[in-house]
Parts: C-alpha cells; sequence; structure tokens
C-alpha cells in the first residue's frame, strides 16, 4: 500500500479525534455487546457467552410495546417540532427582512439550548402541576370544574416536554438551508402565477428538505435515546427503552441492560442510516 | 419597501407565541424561586423573599451544591479546551480525503446521535471491569467529549466548507510554512467560529447529564446533583437553584456573545492591512 502525504497529514491531525472516539465510543459500544452476553446472578455479573438475555428479551410482550412506545413518543414528537420548526424558520428567513434581526431572533431561539434541559424540564410543574397554572386558569375561565390530572406525569407532559426541548434541532438546519435559497427562485414563481400557498409547496419545501432531514435526524436519536424526560415527566408511570435500560442498571443486571442497548443502537443506527440515504450532511452544512 | 403580507402578522404572533412556550416556563421559576418562606411549588406567591436563596447557602438544607459546581465548572472548562482543539485538528484534516475519512465521518456521526445512555454504560462497564475508579475527571470528562465533540467538528465543517482558500494560496505564494500558514491566516479568520465551538463546549458539558450519569463517580456534578434533588426536594430551594444555574448559564452566553461582537468590530474598525504592511 502506498501512502500518500495527504493521508499522512490527515490522520496527524484526526489523531485526538480518532483517540476519543476509540476510547470512549468504539470500545464502549464493543464492551457493552459483549457484555450482553454475559450472565448475571443479584449482585455481581459473570463473562459467559450466552444467548438468554437476547432470548428473554425477544420472547416478552413487554419489550415490544415499550419499543412501540419509544417510537410512539418519536413519531409525534418529530411531527410537532417539524410543524413548529418549519413554521418558526420560514418566518425567519422570508418574513424578517434585515439580517441583523434576523441574527438577533435566532440567537432568541437557540439561547435556551444552551441552558439547562432539567432546568427547563422542572419549570413545568408551576404550569402543568394539580394546582397549577393551567389548572386554575381554566377553571377560573369555566372550562373545567376539577383540576384535570393528566397535565403532568402523563404521555402529554413528556411529549410537550419533547418538543419544548426538541424544537431548536429543527429550527436551526432548516433554517440554515431555507438562508440559502436563492430568493430569484420564488420571484420566478410568483412571476409565473404561483400562489403564497404553491411557491411554499413547490419551490420552498423541497429546497428545504435537507435541513428537514437533518433536524429529523437530530430531534428522532434525541427521543428514540431518552430516558430522563420520560422519568421525569411521567413521573415513571410511562416507560421508554431507555428507561428500561436505566432500570436494570440500577438492578445492576448490566447483562440485560446491555442486550437491550444493543437492540436500541442497532433500532437507531437503523432509521438514522435510513435518513442519511436522503441527505448528503457534509454537504449541507 | 413593499407592504407586509397579512401572513406576516400571522406568523408574527406565532413565533411570539413560541418565544413564550420557549421562555415562558423559565421565567415562571423565575419569579417563583422569590417565594415568601410559606410558599410552594406552584403560585400564588406568598410574600417575595430571598428566603430561598438563602437556603442555597446552607450546606444541610441541599446538599452539595457549592462542590457540585465547581465541578462542573472545572470539567466545563476542561471540555471546553479538548473540544476546540480537537475539533480544529479534525475539521483540518477533514478538508482533504484520507484514507479512512468517511469512516472516521461516520463515526463522529454515531457519536451524535448514539443514545446518551450507551455511552454512560459502556464507559462504565470498561472502567469498572478494568478495576478503575470512575471519576468526573477522567470517565467523566471523555464520555462528554463524546457529545460535544461532533457539534465542534460540525461547526468546523461548515466553517470550512465556507473558507476561501485562496488567503492560503496567497500566502503560500509570499513563502509561508504550512504552520505559518495555519497560524497567520487560518486561525485568525476562523477565529470567531471558534468561540462558538467554545461557548458549545462549555454549555453542554456544564448542562450534561445521561452520559455522565454512570461515568462521574461518587463526585456529583451541577446537572446530576440538580436531578437528584428533584426526587427529595419538594421546596422552591429547587428553583432558586434553577434560577441560578439559568443566569449563570445566560451569562456565560452573554460574554461568548460579546466577545464574538468585539472581534469583529475590532475588524472592521481595522478593515484591510493591505498596503500597511512592513516595508
Amino acid at each position: 500500500m502506498v501512502l500518500r502525504k495527504n493521508d499522512v497529514t490527515g490522520w496527524a491531525l484526526a489523531t485526538p479525534l480518532s483517540a476519543v472516539l476509540a476510547v470512549f465510543l468504539v470500545a464502549p459500544i464493543v464492551m457493552i455487546v459483549v457484555v450482553s452476553f454475559w450472565g448475571a446472578t443479584e449482585w455481581s455479573i459473570y463473562p459467559a457467552f450466552q444467548f438468554d438475555n437476547y432470548a428473554f428479551l425477544l420472547s416478552s410482550d413487554v419489550t415490544y410495546r415499550v419499543f412501540l412506545n419509544t417510537l410512539k413518543y418519536a413519531f409525534v414528537t418529530w411531527v410537532f417540532t417539524l410543524l413548529i420548526g418549519f413554521t418558526v424558520a420560514y418566518y425567519l428567513a422570508f418574513h424578517i427582512r434585515s439580517l441583523t434581526w434576523q441574527i438577533a431572533l435566532f440567537l432568541l431561539c437557540t439561547i435556551p439550548f444552551l441552558t439547562s434541559n432539567i432546568i427547563r424540564m422542572i419549570s413545568w410543574i408551576p404550569f402543568l402541576g394539580r394546582n397549577g397554572i393551567a389548572n386554575s386558569t381554566l377553571i377560573s375561565m369555566g372550562v373545567i370544574d376539577e383540576p384535570v390530572e393528566w397535565l403532568l406525569f402523563s404521555d402529554f407532559s413528556v411529549i410537550l416536554a419533547f418538543v419544548h426541548l426538541y424544537t431548536l434541532f429543527m429550527v436551526v438546519p432548516i433554517f440554515n438551508t431555507m438562508m440559502r435559497i436563492d430568493t430569484s427562485l420564488i420571484e420566478a414563481a410568483a412571476d409565473a402565477g404561483a400562489s403564497g400557498w404553491q411557491t411554499l409547496w413547490h419551490v420552498i419545501v423541497p429546497l428545504t428538505k435537507p435541513g428537514i432531514m437533518i433536524g429529523t435526524i437530530f430531534v428522532v436519536a434525541l427521543v428514540m435515546g431518552d430516558f430522563i424526560t420520560v422519568r421525569f415527566m411521567s413521573g415513571s408511570q410511562s416507560a421508554n427503552v431507555g428507561r428500561m435500560i436505566q432500570n436494570d442498571i440500577g438492578l445492576l443486571q448490566y447483562p440485560s441492560a446491555s442486550a437491550t442497548a444493543v437492540i436500541l443502537l442497532i433500532t437507531v443506527l437503523l432509521l438514522i442510516g435510513t435518513l442519511l440515504r436522503f441527505v448528503d450532511i457534509r454537504k449541507e452544512l | 419597501m413593499e407592504p407586509r403580507p397579512k401572513s406576516f402578522y400571522a406568523l408574527s404572533a406565532f413565533f411570539i407565541l413560541f418565544l413564550i412556550f420557549l421562555y415562558g416556563p423559565t421565567l415562571t421559576i423565575g419569579i417563583l424561586s422569590f417565594q415568601g418562606p410559606g410558599g410552594g411549588l406552584t403560585f400564588p406567591m406568598r410574600g417575595v423573599s430571598l428566603h430561598w436563596f438563602r437556603d442555597l447557602f446552607e450546606q444541610q438544607a441541599v446538599g452539595d451544591i457549592w462542590g457540585s459546581f465547581s465541578r462542573s465548572l472545572v470539567l466545563g472548562l476542561m471540555v471546553m479546551v479538548t473540544t476546540v482543539v480537537v475539533s480544529v485538528m479534525g475539521g483540518l484534516a477533514f478538508r482533504k480525503r484520507f484514507a479512512g475519512s468517511t469512516l472516521l465521518f461516520y463515526l463522529i456521526i454515531t457519536s451524535l446521535v448514539i443514545p446518551s445512555i450507551l455511552v454512560s454504560l459502556g464507559v462504565g462497564l470498561i472502567w469498572s471491569q478494568s478495576g478503575l475508579p470512575v471519576h468526573w475527571a477522567t470517565s467523566g470528562f471523555g464520555a462528554q467529549l463524546t457529545w460535544t465533540l461532533p457539534f465542534g467538528l460540525l461547526i468546523m465543517f461548515a466553517v470550512f466548507n465556507r473558507f476561501d482558500r485562496s488567503f492560503e494560496e496567497a500566502a503560500r505564494d509570499l513563502g509561508a510554512s504550512p504552520w505559518q500558514v495555519i497560524r497567520h491566516v487560518v486561525l485568525p479568520i476562523i477565529a470567531p467560529s471558534l468561540i462558538g465551538v467554545a461557548l458549545f463546549g462549555f454549555t453542554l458539558s456544564y448542562d450534561e447529564f445521561a452520559r455522565t450519569l454512570l461515568t462521574s463517580g461518587s463526585y456529583n456534578t451541577l446537572p446530576l446533583e440538580i436531578f437528584g434533588m428533584t426526587t427529595n426536594v419538594t421546596t422552591p430551594v429547587l428553583f432558586a437553584l434553577g434560577t441560578l444555574t439559568t443566569v449563570f448559564s445566560l451569562l456565560v452566553i452573554g460574554v461568548f456573545l460579546l466577545v464574538v461582537w468585539m472581534m469583529n468590530r475590532r475588524r472592521a474598525r481595522h478593515g484591510s492591512d493591505a498596503g500597511k504592511g512592513m516595508v
């Protein structure tokens, strides 16, 4: 094999990156795969090569219910974040006319992303609690007579929190692609007699697809892998795969946690792999 | 200018609602953290006081808040510096295709989309099986890098996609060595973006939860400490803490934005230095 100059400088520069990823990404994945075949007693784990963990997992209908529930969260969150994210990005890109304002409003949208997710979840308590703002407002408006119980600690609050936390991941890439759309294309559509909706649907949406795909990748990955939002916002009443893994970890059942983790990883990578076929991330950045 | 279409006003209203949705809850706990001593987690306010903030400074009321804060701060700075250096080097590496670069790129994407709990679990298992003690500054530090580096690298890819290479060619034509080109041409041009990478590195680490959960050992970082509190603290002291760390995050963001703004202004003032070189 001929070692080219490009390869040498490339690898010299990429060495720290590769080292970090090898130790903290590749090795952990390998370790999880290995441990998923191990056995466990109540207090320890021992090396083995058995399929018990997978057999148990795949034969239990709890597993399928929980995976289905996880996909449901991902899908519903995706729909809401896409609708809201697209609208916000569209407004910023096409209705705000000065660049300064665009940047300022865009920053206003991004700042919450840089603050603590846990605090942002906690901050829903005064809104959604039994005596929270939502309930007392609805009661005083006469819409309901008694406080609604399902506002906090339900699927509703889980999805609300997901949308609250992750809409940003749609806004940013969609805004990024929209800003690159050549405005003469939109003028051309208008000149050719397209209505506002027609321009939106036939010109802007197709040109924004790469951004939508990248946003989708973020949202799907984040929701599929989540455990903390579901734990906190459902008050431990709903389950997703991440919660299942975390439960096993809490019981020191690392092999069975690892087996679930392997299946989750395969699911996520298949989903993301499919999405990546529709977009060339490096070109779109 | 042509008049605004009707849709502008509808969309403006939507955008304002979106901002209320984004910021409303945080503002609410900001207000509620000033509850009087007898107040609870929801409205009404029972008086206004600094009672709950005072509580934060009393060790026994809330656990090791200040210890975990200083750990998070140090860890955030460690992750920030490492993220900037490694991302810049990685960004430079990816400007040219090299053997294995596609594989490495997909590893970066994997690092971004992998469920955080897998990193936590895997790193935790490796450490425990090899008999090493998990510690926030070693295993926790590495686990957080798998989250911050992909963001840093994506920013660097975006920056280098837009980078005008004729500056480098000009420098090379004038006899600059490869290192001089990087040091005196490339780095100054990308400097504002590096501030962005640093901001991401710090804040993502400072707020990181899932990847640190099983990798930080017996000393908690601040998000872990706060999460612990959510299960056993039912007073507004939780809100006071939330308000303080959010204010801290906002200050950090403000400082970074200010630095970028000043850099840009300085650049605009100095303008081109063509013809002003040493003759």
